[in-house]
């Protein structure tokens, strides 16, 4: 669907974006993360034609840019960061605007399609409104529904979420759930739990460079190394517990740690993945505690969160 | 063709939204009001030769200050990203905008006409420079939006928009004024260039292929001009 090549774009002597290439199947939701100034925005601006990069190739379904331009862009349903509308117009008359402009003549056609979108974002309350008495959040609904006015193969959300409120947020994340089953979906965010939720795809930006790329899962599969589980007990010694859990595995390594509540005893059992050829060493941990009088309050194995993972990959060292 | 209505519609009406239409034709009516009745019977003439001397010079502050705003707000606020991203050419979006200045500019001279009808109660007037009057006046006042709208896309500040605005339709306006300091050989290539003289031929009432070419190429351009800059500047 999407096919980028080596895309580069300088700002004078400043690289915004090194040497992109990437790949988006039809479909799928892509996640583009990275630090604040890491070259996501300027990278999607390409994507759309805003911005021409200085060396590399975009191919969107088989068309080019920059020569295919307008055909591209009647293809793709933009949603820039921040949402920059007309603020002196009505939402209802600048949703007819974009209408006319993305080429939906037919008046019939237009309202049917204002019917569905104000359904899909929530603008029926507002449509009478000017777009400057609207607040952050219900322009970035107008935005997103002129994005999606055309019913658009491909959609580009710029940090579709920022500076909503929690409740907004989900809102935005429902809808664009539901669109991504058809739709294939690039956005931008630096919110880790987000992408972690909607994604499929992950691709990690740093310094105008491609870090990571694949997909939710493996991208924390392959980060981790080692496994932690954390485990509580009542009713047991802390030399006789360790000891025991010790008695498990040699590779184990035991720490006791702040009890989580009062009355407990509390370890940090970590073991390296490769060791132990990614065996769970929680029912082990439970079948030998079952046969003491011990009580098992807490046992999770704690999984390596995408968080880390980006902390590592966008350190300013690496 | 169809986008470029639907944008020169949207300009014109942003004016009218905004204060900006009503200020700036009280603002035009009350100075070409003022200039043309303070000497109109001292002279006693029922022509409206004065009014049309007046234009070129007036138009050339008032006119910046319509077109200041096309590109350098849009740049401003962002939304220039929005129709970017839309499926426009750069050639619509410059000529949507082109067209709803001279539109608007237009409708400025439109309670002007109360002039001519005013006056022919007390005079006999000839039709032939009135009308040839309006057809030059809109001629450079479409002339004087191409070179607006191409200071406002050089950049995101309306008051510099303005101020080159203003000075490149200035220098057009007093250029053929300036002949007395220019070496004989050129002085016939600098006359053409100036807009007066090609304005004052038409509001004669007439109306000659060649003045017609300026003005139309002067406008071709500097849309051109705007195209350039758009598209260098992205």
């Amino acid at each position: 669907m999407i096919e980028v090549q080596n895309l580069t774009k300088y700002f004078k002597d400043f690289r915004a974006v090194n040497n992109i290439s990437m790949t988006i199947r039809k479909g799928e939701i892509l996640g583009l993360l990275g630090p604040n100034g890491a070259g996501k925005t300027t990278t999607l601006r390409m994507l759309t034609g805003y911005f021409r990069p200085n060396s590399g190739t975009i191919k969107i379904k088989g068309f080019q840019m920059p020569k295919d331009a307008i055909r591209i862009k009647s293809l793709i349903g933009y949603l820039p960061e921040s949402a920059p509308l007309y603020h002196n117009m009505l939402v209802y008359d600048y949703l007819e605007y974009v209408a006319k402009i993305k080429g939906i003549e037919d008046k019939e056609k237009r309202y049917d399609r204002f019917l569905q979108l104000s359904d899909i974002c929530g603008l029926s309350a507002i449509m009478d409104k000017p777009i400057a008495n609207l607040s952050k959040g219900l322009k970035q609904r107008v935005g997103i529904a002129h994005a999606m006015m055309t019913d658009p193969e491909i959609l580009i959300l710029d940090e579709p979420t920022s500076g909503l409120d929690p409740n907004q947020i989900v809102e935005i994340r429902d809808i664009i759930k539901t669109i991504g089953k058809e739709k294939t979906i690039i956005f931008s965010t630096h919110i880790l739990s987000e992408a972690e939720a909607t994604c499929d795809r992950i691709a990690i930006i740093h310094n105008g460079k491609m870090v990571a790329d694949d997909t939710t899962a493996n991208l924390k599969l392959g980060a981790e190394q080692n496994s932690l589980i954390k485990l509580s007990l009542r009713g047991a010694l802390k030399e006789d517990a360790a000891s025991l859990l010790k008695s498990i595995h040699s590779s184990l390594d035991i720490k006791i740690v702040d009890p989580v509540e009062k009355d407990l005893i509390s370890f940090e059992v970590t073991y390296s993945n490769e060791g132990s050829k990614n065996h769970d060493f929680r029912s082990d941990i439970y079948l030998k505690i079952k046969e003491t009088d011990w009580i098992i309050i807490q046992l999770i194995k704690e999984s390596q969160t995408l968080e880390k993972i980006f902390r590592e990959l966008t350190r300013e060292d690496a | 063709m169809k986008q470029i209505k639907t944008i020169a519609i949207k300009e014109f009406k942003d004016y009218f939204i905004s204060p900006i239409a009503y200020i700036v034709i009280s603002l035009f009516l009350i100075v070409t009001g003022w200039f043309f009745f303070s000497t109109f019977f001292i002279f006693g003439r029922a022509d409206l030769r004065d009014f049309f001397s007046l234009l070129p010079i007036i138009f050339s502050f008032i006119i910046p200050a319509i077109t200041m705003r096309l590109f350098s707000e849009e740049k401003n606020v962002g939304s220039y990203e929005t129709i970017l991203t839309m499926p426009v050419s750069f050639t619509d979006i410059a000529l949507g905008k082109f067209f709803a200045a001279t539109l608007f500019t237009a409708s400025m001279l439109l309670p002007t006409l109360a002039y001519p009808i005013f006056i022919s109660f007390i005079g006999e007037v000839d039709p032939g420079p009135v009308i040839g009057g309006y057809i030059g006046a809109i001629f450079l006042a479409a002339a004087y939006c191409s070179l607006g709208l191409f200071a406002s896309a050089l950049t995101r500040n309306q008051i510099i928009a303005f101020i080159i605005g203003c000075s490149l339709c200035f220098t057009l306006t007093i250029l053929d004024k300036l002949l007395f300091f220019m070496p004989s050989k050129i002085i016939s290539a600098i006359e053409y260039i100036g807009a007066n003289s090609h304005f004052t031929n038409i509001s004669r009432g007439i109306i000659d292929s060649r003045d017609i070419l300026y003005f139309v190429s002067v406008i071709f351009i500097f849309i051109f001009s705007t195209y350039i800059v758009m598209h260098e500047k992205n």
